[in-house]
Order: structure tokens, then C-alpha cells, then sequence
């Protein structure tokens, strides 16, 4: 049975089911307003669900039951008496220590949890760079979307902040590094490239947990891998239908894999040609193969954002899962070789958890 | 003594109670009072820079306030989310 968290713009869905074997939604909660992303922390069975009202602002809430009382955590603000409000909780992480959470949020801020999410405080190695002042925002915000753990390593971290790119930690968040080598903004002037806090708009990033020093990386236009944590980037989009796109996953048991979810362009966030397929590499990014046996095939013009795909278990049983802002959601019970539908009509879909 | 009066998820920060009676010369010196009395809304209406969320509307005898405006003793101050949304 695997348990799906589809956040969406009005409310908590809890689906639990069998790929191909149809889901049921077990549970909504937070009826009427946006929850940005949720997930259930697999070590502790905890659920955690951050939620923006648009009249109270973000918070994170927590609870061991989908259907009961959920309790707001404390700490997940900014400092205050400064000149900027935290406008959005992006993701929620398990780190690699007992009891450690990250969230990222807006305005590119990490907040760090030692008791499993029930209290928060801000990175201040981050929340200090000498260089935030200049960080320009993408279109979502200036927004920390991804963190990348290490496993079995808590001290090295890499977190995603659009548009102001990669940071790279190795001793647990105290000091942090750029690592945007090799990206290519093709959407800034030359002169510009130098510049750097120009244009780093990172939209997803993911590690191979099996060969911890290789990310994966949908940028905005363009995907790419590292090799070397993170420090360096090789363009790896050619032979895909479009580099661009927001979300991406990896298979954890092999290094080589990647999955991702092309849109047309910028201009154009829908599935090329009204068709939705997701694009498949076994091979670090040299090749890429489609992979749409269930998925619509015509007049379906859907964009998925970065936190809605997500995957559970791995190798042939890979299970795979996104949804579309149209309310559809998808799922693969086999690495992605066949898909079903999972939810048709939910709100618009804003992230997609999967755990079991 | 002004009153203020909340109501939905702030009604049930603030105890459980729609009205408030609370010492203040300022909108802002309100807000923060009803924070000491009820840590719980801490965060809800006013943001870290002190400022009123921008999607909450405060109305001082049925006129719109802002964090400066002036309150005097039996003033009224209502705290309504803003009609938005989607």
C-alpha cells in the first residue's frame, strides 16, 4: 500500500492505493487553503505539512494523523525587526541526523529542525551571506526549493535557491559555498554571465543516493549533471523534446537515472504537442527515452511544477508519481515502463509525496 | 480600554474569545497586546517587520486603520481577513 500527499491549492489529499490498482482518497485536510508541500517523515511516521494562507502567512504544521489535530510548529520566521516577511515554505527534508528536518523557503532561507519538526530555527550561515542583498528572485519568489542530503553524511548538504543558485555545505550549514559552475542562463545577456548572482534559476535538483557526489538538474532551460557535488555542471538536455521544466526524479538504485518532465519553454509551460510524457535517462543524461504508455496522448496541455513528482522504492519497482496543475494525478508501479491514472479533478496540484 | 475583535482561526488563537479589551494609544500597541496576552496568533497578523499581513484588513470604529493609526478608550478595531482570493 503506498500512501500518497498531494498538496494542492485548497487542502491536504491523503491517497492510499496500488499503482494500477486505482487509489482512494482517505483524507483532506486543511480544507480551502493552499498547502504548498507535505510529507511524512519515514523515520518517525510524523506528517508535516506547510500551508500559506493567503491572510495569516506561511506556517508548518504537524501531526501523527492526516485526519486529526494538526499543530502549528514553532520558529518558522524570519528574525524580526528586519525589512523582509517569509512569504512561502517551499519543501521539508529529512536530514541525515536523528530528528533533523530542513524546510527552504522564501525569501532563500533554510530553516533547520533538531526534534523532528515540532520546533524550527533559521540557518544563519545561509540567512548571512554577505551576497543575499543581491540575490535577485525567479518568477515563484526567491525561493530555496530543493535540499539535497548526503547519505550518512550530515554535514553536506547542497540546497537550490531560484534564482540565486546552488549552495553547498560540507560542515552541516555553518558556511556555504556557491556551485554553479557551468550553468548556462541563456536567458541573460552575455555581459551578464559573469555576474554572480545573475539569473541562477535552479528549478529542481536531486542526488543519486547511491553515488551521493552526482546530482541531477532541471534548470530553467536547460538540464544538467554534476559529478562532483555540485561544484561543476555538465549540460546533459539534448535529445529531450525541451530542456525546460520544473521537476525531476532519480531512481535510488542507480546512479545513471534520471526522469523528468518537459514543458514546451518559458513562454509556453504546457506539455509539448498535447502530449504528456515523462523523459527517462539510464545512461547519466546521454540518452533519453520517453515514457507515456498511459499517459494522455492528445489534447492535454498540463503543467507540473517542481514539487509535484515524486517517487517511492526503487529499481523495477520504482514507483513514480506527479500530478498537473488540471488536478490530474499519475503513477508508475514500474520505473516508469506504464502508467495509470491516480486522482482526476483535485485542485491544482501543488506537490506530490509518496510513502508507504 | 479599546476592544478588538477577531474572528475564524484568530478566534480560536485568541482563546477561544471574539473580544478583546486591551490597552493602547496605536493599532500596532493593540496588535502586540493581544500577542502577549495570546502568543498563539503571534505571527498571524502582524509579519516580522511588524506590519500588518497584507491581506488583513484592521477597521478602527468601521474606518480602515493602519499600524499608526490612533486608538482611543472605547475605540473599536476589527480584524477581518480581506475579501481575496481565488
Amino acid at each position: 500500500m503506498t500512501e500518497l500527499l498531494i498538496g494542492t491549492k485548497k487542502g491536504l489529499f491523503v491517497l492510499e492505493g496500488e499503482p494500477g490498482s486505482g487509489f482512494e482518497i482517505t483524507t483532506r485536510a486543511f480544507a480551502g487553503e493552499p498547502v504548498d508541500y507535505a510529507m511524512r517523515d519515514p523515520r518517525s511516521g510524523r506528517l508535516l505539512a506547510t500551508m500559506t494562507s493567503p491572510f495569516y502567512g506561511p506556517k508548518i504544521f504537524h501531526s501523527d494523523d492526516a485526519a486529526g489535530d494538526w499543530e502549528q510548529a514553532e520558529g518558522v520566521a524570519l528574525p524580526e525587526g528586519g525589512d523582509k516577511a517569509l512569504e512561502r515554505i517551499w519543501v521539508i527534508a529529512s536530514g541525515e541526523a536523528d530528528g533533523l528536518l530542513f524546510a527552504g523557503g522564501d525569501p532563500g532561507v533554510l530553516f533547520e529542525s533538531h526534534d523532528g519538526g515540532a520546533n524550527w530555527e533559521i540557518n544563519a550561515g545561509l540567512w548571512d551571506q554577505p551576497s543575499r542583498p543581491q540575490w535577485q528572485p525567479g518568477g515563484g519568489g526567491l525561493c530555496l526549493h530543493s535540499i539535497a542530503t548526503w547519505p550518512g553524511h550530515p554535514d553536506r548538504l547542497a540546497v537550490a535557491v531560484s534564482a540565486a543558485g546552488m549552495w553547498l555545505s560540507e560542515d552541516g550549514g555553518r558556511s556555504w559555498r556557491r556551485g554553479n559552475e557551468g550553468l548556462n542562463p541563456r536567458y541573460i545577456p552575455e555581459e551578464a554571465l559573469q555576474d554572480e548572482n545573475a539569473g541562477k534559476c535552479v528549478h529542481h535538483v536531486e542526488r543519486a543516493p547511491k553515488q551521493p557526489e552526482r546530482l541531477f538538474m532541471q534548470f530553467h532551460g536547460g538540464v544538467y549533471r554534476s559529478d562532483d557535488a555540485g561544484s561543476s555542471w555538465s549540460p546533459i538536455g539534448d535529445g529531450l523534446p525541451s530542456d525546460f521544466g520544473f521537476p525531476l526524479m532519480v531512481d535510488p538504485a542507480d546512479p545513471d537515472s534520471a526522469y523528468v518532465i518537459p514543458l514546451v519553454a518559458d513562454m509556453d509551460r504546457v506539455t509539448p504537442d498535447g502530449r504528456v510524457r515523462v523523459y527517462e535517462t539510464r545512461d547519466g543524461g546521454s540518452t533519453w527515452s520517453p515514457r507515456g504508455d498511459g499517459l494522455p496522448a492528445e489534447n492535454a496541455y498540463l503543467t507540473v511544477l517542481r514539487q509535484a513528482f515524486h517517487r517511492h522504492g526503487e529499481g523495477p519497482k520504482l514507483e513514480l508519481y506527479f500530478g498537473a496543475t488540471s488536478g490530474d494525478v499519475f503513477g508508475s508501479g514500474d520505473a516508469g515502463a506504464t502508467w495509470s491514472t491516480v486522482a482526476t479533478r483535485l485542485p491544482p496540484v501543488f506537490s506530490v509525496f509518496a510513502v508507504n | 480600554m479599546a476592544v478588538v475583535s477577531v474572528r475564524g482561526p484568530l478566534r480560536k488563537l485568541t482563546g477561544g474569545s471574539a473580544e478583546h479589551e486591551l490597552e493602547g494609544e496605536t493599532v500596532i500597541e493593540l496588535l502586540r497586546g493581544l500577542e502577549s496576552r495570546h502568543p498563539a496568533v503571534g505571527g498571524w497578523i502582524l509579519d516580522e517587520r511588524g506590519l500588518i499581513r497584507r491581506h488583513i484588513n484592521v477597521f478602527v470604529n468601521g474606518e480602515r486603520g493602519a499600524e499608526q493609526t490612533t486608538v482611543r478608550s472605547g475605540d473599536r478595531v476589527e480584524v477581518l481577513p480581506a475579501i481575496t482570493g481565488g
